[in-house]
């Protein structure tokens, strides 16, 4: 059963992307931790870390494509699953501050202190265990999608009507999380980390690892993705896609269809999340904000939504974009986020992997009609009489 | 130094007469006396300038106010060689002297030529009491009503005669009334007899108020055993009666919050209910609007500031061009070619937001701009316990009246009919000559520009910084859809539903948290009726 | 209870009695009531407006009636079920405008219409058996598209998606077939084939098809109920039907 699933999923494109993810995997810490920095092939530190952060935002953008590109739910929302997963992971390095707090309190975390709390919460409880934290941050997303996908799907709550929702649901955790009396730091969050299982969170060697984890993360996520895809499942969440009632009256219950999707992609987002926060050092309720899910959006449809490789390239290449903008014309960047919004939507709606993909099987029909005819033409210069 | 003691003996003697004769004899009084009086305060003890104040007090004279305002302030000098008493304005080195009873300027002196008449709390406080008996008796009945006025925020047993003498000569019925509510304040905290009280205490129930409630609470403390009960449920009726005007002032603030939700939906009412476009960039086209009521501003106030008045008139009009032209233009120039994409339509349109959100933070900066009010929006009324603001009150107005226009736009004229044509039945409406795209371009430049003039008004209460726009559009779109899309009336009773919820919730949950349980309610209800309050049902048309 | 439809509720393979159903105000179905055997091929006609489309609706569990009863061979009450049940209870149905999985395969198409397990993680663990090969190569056939089964639905002509259609409601293996218009928009030569495809289905199972199309209707050579204004006018062959005053009025006259 699982090798059928695996045999599926390995398509050609998968295999050589995930091999590409385990090569980087295995060669960017190499070229970090091995080469002096006057090295030509050295892998400065701080490239590591944004690199690790573009592949969060590639298995975040992912996770979205399998639900719009492939379902049909545009979800506005799913920063709102990354965030979670960051949380759930920002709480685990907050316990491992320990005693290293301005505070120096060993069990509650600084801002606790602050606020004059005298005990931990009780959702703060087993966040000190690596293992929970890494838990949780699967399973809050998930539950979280699996109880208002649960909702809105039964009512057949459809196309925009979701988009809007979904925002809803991002726009009122965001307001949920600045609210101090929630027990996640407010509007500052959870930062100052130290450590992540025992090593120092600002080493080269942890953030080299931390590198690996994320690129192997993604390539499985690729694989497990490749798999739903391409196995019935697949077919029927692209068929209600396109012609949703269709497959209802196939006998297909469409919500539990759509609701597995969302569940899995929002577990993915939260991984997503939870490799993220070591990396970047922070996490703070502006990742709930609605404008970041839109963003991810992009990413998946510069890209091309509906397809796989499509999605990471496009976080890779628009966050490389951002990268370089706010570096250089920070006054530009929106006119360029704008833009490429505009423009995608207009001139390149199946993104650059999709419109290649189109380009080169058109380019193999032209050639197989080319030889069909020039087969005919030979057939037909040789056997006169020979029809078809 | 004798003759003067002499002289204040004989003062106090005029004082004992002044209590004994009426107000009435105050005309008789003659000036001379009350420039004695006046003079008499400059080198007095304090003891002594507070018996003082309270014989100018009893003269009843208007005269005396300035002098003993000044007083109260501390400009009011005793010439040295003279001992007149001046009220005194700083001029560099020196004082301007102004004649303490008539007003009249008196020349200027040197600083050190003067003393000042000194002054402590407690002469203050003799004072405030004296100038409330004094205004009592003003000819001016709005004087006589803000000296009532005061007199019953500071209740004290020294203004019950003042109070008595004024409330026999009072014909105004409104200071009266006002007049008599001071005058059971301050029996309260008088020592007055227990039967007078329990009068003065239905009075002070009846007045209700929070005033009044501290007032109760206070005297509950020192009023004895026979007093209580009545107190205690004077204060229990206050404390309902305010609870009911709280609600009613919940209201209030709810259909306040309504009519901005309504302005900042009725756009998008027509865009997303009508035509079906996901137009994000709509709070920016709210924003724009707010911006053109800025520059509006900034040009009258720089060229033409008695027109200021006349801004937000002039404003209106320029906001609905300039949002509907840049609606037209994306219609035209986006929208169009992901007609029945609604998805495409969405990330274009928030492509557009993102472009015209920097557009307007590279032109005008990131910080707030400074909108005015015009005089006619700013302020404040009361009605009952109701703090009515007039700026809000004007955006309810506003907003019914364009909901009201639109709403006649759309039934009662030719364009109105076309729109719905297209709207229902887009082939069919072609074959009829109608020329649909310019319909569909026409619609969605309206749907903008109302959103535009929208913008004009909530910039008379919101900040206009770039991010305008960010805070109404997911607000917005929750109202059209919980209104029910494709019904304006769907959309007027969401706003105010939402508008008068959301207030409701925050005095339980709290500003922020109500938002949430409004927005995870309006989650919870568009899975209940996913088409929204007003859906139209029909015949499942699509295959 | 009507008296058209007496005793006969056990036996039938579905049951419409006294359906009645309005959209703000507007009656669609008024008190329909009528009766399908098994087996049978029963042609459904009627003007535009009539509540054929709802009728179809209300079988299939999209819409529910405001009053009435519907049953599905005699004891299974089909207002108390949404589509995907009814589906697997073995009703199909073919929409107006043909609808197939436009970015599948011919062949996919199929494969997802087959009737087998529909779970999330039996479809997802799903490979496809020499058994259910055999039977969509058995349909392709039947469908006549054989030779096209690796286009994408989207790349065929519109009589040929009608007809992939068809063989998707095949490999559904329902006991009723409800089919929406089958021959709107094809040649005279595709709407005599479709005529004798129907007739061959029906062989095997019961079919209900509403069409706009004597000529059609006439080459099915079945009984036809002629509905109006919500409830039935007339049934019986088609020269009886369209003999009937009332018919001829309502919708022939036309």
């Amino acid at each position: 059963m699982i090798t059928s699933f695996l045999a599926k999923a390995l398509g050609r494109n998968i295999v050589i992307a995930v091999a590409i993810l385990l090569v980087l995997a295995a060669l960017v810490p190499a070229l970090n931790l091995l080469t002096t920095s006057d090295h030509p092939l050295h892998v400065p530190t701080y490239i590591v870390s944004l690199f690790g952060k573009y592949l969060t935002y590639a298995l975040l953008a992912l996770a979205l494509d399998l639900v719009w590109g492939f379902c049909g739910i545009l979800s506005l929302g799913h920063a709102a699953f990354f965030a979670l997963g960051g949380y759930a992971m920002g709480m685990y390095l907050m316990r491992q501050i320990g005693a290293r707090g301005s505070y120096g309190n060993p069990l509650l975390p600084d801002f606790m202190v602050f606020l004059n709390w005298k005990e931990l919460p009780w959702f703060w409880y087993g966040f000190d265990m690596f293992w929970f934290a890494a838990l949780m941050a699967v399973v809050v997303p998930g539950l979280l999608a699996f109880v208002f996908g649960w909702f809105a799907f039964r009512s057949r709550v459809n196309g925009v009507y979701l988009s809007i929702i979904t925002q809803a649901m991002t726009f009122a955790l965001l307001l949920a999380f600045f609210r101090n009396d929630m027990g996640f730091g407010g509007n500052n969050g959870l930062t100052d980390f130290k450590d992540i299982l025992g090593f120092n969170i600002q080493a080269n060697g942890t953030r080299s690892a931390l590198f690996a984890a994320s690129a192997i993360a993604l390539a499985l996520s690729l694989i497990i993705t490749s798999g739903i895809v391409r196995s019935k499942y697949g077919k029927i969440l692209v068929g209600v896609r396109d012609a949703e009632s269709r497959t209802r009256f196939l006998g297909y219950r469409v919500e539990h269809m759509k609701l597995f999707a969302f569940v899995v992609s929002a577990m993915m987002a939260g991984i997503a999340g939870a490799l993220y926060v070591p990396q970047v050092g922070i996490i703070n309720p502006g990742e709930f904000d609605p404008a970041n899910s839109i963003e991810v959006v992009i990413w998946a449809a510069v890209g091309g939504r509906g397809t796989l490789i499509g999605p990471i390239v496009g976080a890779i290449l628009v966050n490389g974009g951002k990268s370089i903008f706010t570096a250089a014309f920070p006054e530009f960047w929106l006119f360029a986020l704008g833009g490429l919004f505009v423009l995608v939507t207009l001139f390149l709606p199946k993104g650059i992997v999709g419109t290649a993909r189109q380009f080169v099987e058109r380019r193999k029909e032209y050639r197989k009609a080319r030889e069909a005819e020039d087969a005919r033409t030979f057939a037909a210069a040789a056997e006169p009489q020979a029809a078809e | 130094m004798p003759t003067r003691l002499i002289h204040r003996f004989l003062q106090c003697l005029l004082i004992a007469f002044c209590v004994v004769v009426t107000v009435l004899a105050t005309d008789l009084r003659a000036a001379d006396d009350l420039r004695t009086m006046v003079n008499a305060l400059g080198g007095g003890s304090f003891q002594e300038n507070q018996k003082q104040v309270e014989a100018l007090a009893k003269t009843g004279d208007p005269k005396i106010v300035p002098a003993l305002e000044a007083l109260s302030e501390g400009d009011l000098y005793q010439r040295k060689s003279d001992g007149m008493v001046f009220i005194v304005k700083p001029a560099g080195s020196n004082f301007k002297l102004v004649d303490a009873l008539t007003g009249d300027a008196a020349g200027e002196e040197a600083k050190a030529a003067l003393e000042k008449v000194k002054v402590n709390n407690g002469l203050r406080r003799v004072i405030r009491a004296a100038l409330g008996g004094l205004t009592l008796m003003s000819p001016d009945a709005g004087v006589r009503l803000q000296a009532a006025q005061t007199i019953l925020r500071t209740p004290s047993a020294d203004s019950l005669e003042g109070l008595d003498a004024a409330l026999a000569g009072e014909t105004d019925s409104a200071v009266k009334a006002v007049l008599e509510k001071a005058r059971a304040a301050s029996v309260l905290v008088s020592d007055r007899p227990v039967e007078e009280k329990k009068a003065a205490i239905a009075t002070v129930v009846q007045t209700g108020g929070r005033d009044s409630l501290s007032l109760l609470s206070g005297a509950l403390s020192s009023a004895d055993e026979s007093l209580r009960p009545d107190i205690e449920t004077g204060i229990q009726q206050i404390e309902d009666q305010l609870a009911l005007w709280a609600a009613g002032q919940n209201i209030w603030y709810g259909l306040s919050l309504g009519s901005v939700l309504l302005l900042a939906a009725i756009g998008l009412a027509i865009t997303f209910g009508v035509m079906g476009i996901i137009n994000m960039a709509h709070g920016e086209m709210v924003m724009l609007g707010a911006y053109t009521t800025f520059v509006v501003q900034e040009i009258i106030r720089n060229s033409y500031p008695d027109a200021f008045a006349w801004s937000l008139a002039i404003a209106l009009p320029l906001a609905f061009l300039v949002t509907g032209a840049v609606g037209l233009v994306m219609e035209r120039g986006i929208i169009r070619f992901l007609y029945g994409r609604p998805l495409e339509t969405l990330l274009a349109t928030w492509g557009v937001s993102l472009i015209l959100q920097q557009a307007v933070r590279s032109i005008f900066g990131p910080t707030n701009q400074e909108v005015g009010n015009p005089s006619w929006m700013s302020g404040a009324f009361e009605l009952g316990g109701l703090t009515v603001t007039w700026n809000r009150l004007w955006i309810i107005v506003f907003s019914l009246a364009v909901f009201a226009f639109l709403l006649f736009l759309l039934k009662k004229t030719p364009m109105g009919l076309q729109m719905r044509a297209v709207t229902q039945n887009r082939r069919m409406a072609s074959s009829m000559g109608i020329r649909t795209p310019w319909v569909d371009a026409l619609t969605f430049a309206l749907g903008s520009g109302i959103a535009g003039i929208a913008g004009v008004a909530l910039s008379q209460i919101d900040n206009v910084s770039p991010n305008l726009g960010q805070g109404y559009i997911i607000d917005s779109f929750m109202v059209v859809v919980f209104g029910g899309v494709g019904n304006l009336w769907g959309t007027l009773v969401g706003a105010f539903t939402l508008g008068i919820l959301n207030k409701f919730l925050e005095p339980y949950a709290g500003a922020v948290l109500g938002k949430i349980l409004v927005l995870v309610l309006i989650i919870l209800f568009i899975q209940k009726r996913p088409r929204g309050l007003f859906a139209l049902k029909g015949r499942a048309v699509e295959a | 209870m009507n008296t058209l439809v007496g005793n006969t509720k056990p036996n039938s393979i579905l049951y419409l009695d006294g359906v009645s159903v309005s959209f703000d105000g507007f009656k669609a179905l008024n008190s329909l009531s009528f009766v399908i055997e098994p087996g049978e091929l029963r042609a459904i006609i009627g003007p535009n407006g009539a509540g054929k489309t709802t009728m179809m609706d209300i079988i299939t569990g999209k819409t529910r009636p405001d009053s009435g009863e519907v049953f599905f061979k005699g004891s299974i009450d089909l207002t108390q079920k949404d589509e995907a049940e009814i589906a697997q209870l073995g009703i199909g149905r073919k929409f107006q405008k043909p609808t197939v999985f436009e970015s599948h395969t011919v062949w996919d198409n199929l494969e997802l219409a087959l009737n087998r397990k529909r779970g999330v993680f039996s479809t997802l663990f799903y490979r496809l058996t020499a058994e259910d090969r055999a039977r969509i190569e058995e349909i392709l056939s039947t469908v006549r598209l054989t030779n096209r089964k690796d286009d994408f639905a989207a790349n065929l002509s519109h009589g040929q998606k009608q007809w992939l259609e068809i063989g998707m409601l095949l490999a559904q293996e329902p006991e009723l077939l409800l089919v929406d218009e089958p021959v709107a928009g094809m040649t005279d030569a595709e709407t005599a084939e479709t005529a004798v495809l129907l007739k061959e289905i029906a062989k095997t199972r019961s079919v209900v098809v509403v069409e706009h199309d004597m000529g059609f209707i006439r080459d099915l050579g079945v009984k036809v109920t002629c509905l109006a204004e919500g409830s039935v006018l007339a049934e019986g062959s088609i020269d009886f039907v369209s003999a009937d005053q009332k018919v001829i009025e309502n919708y022939l006259g036309r």
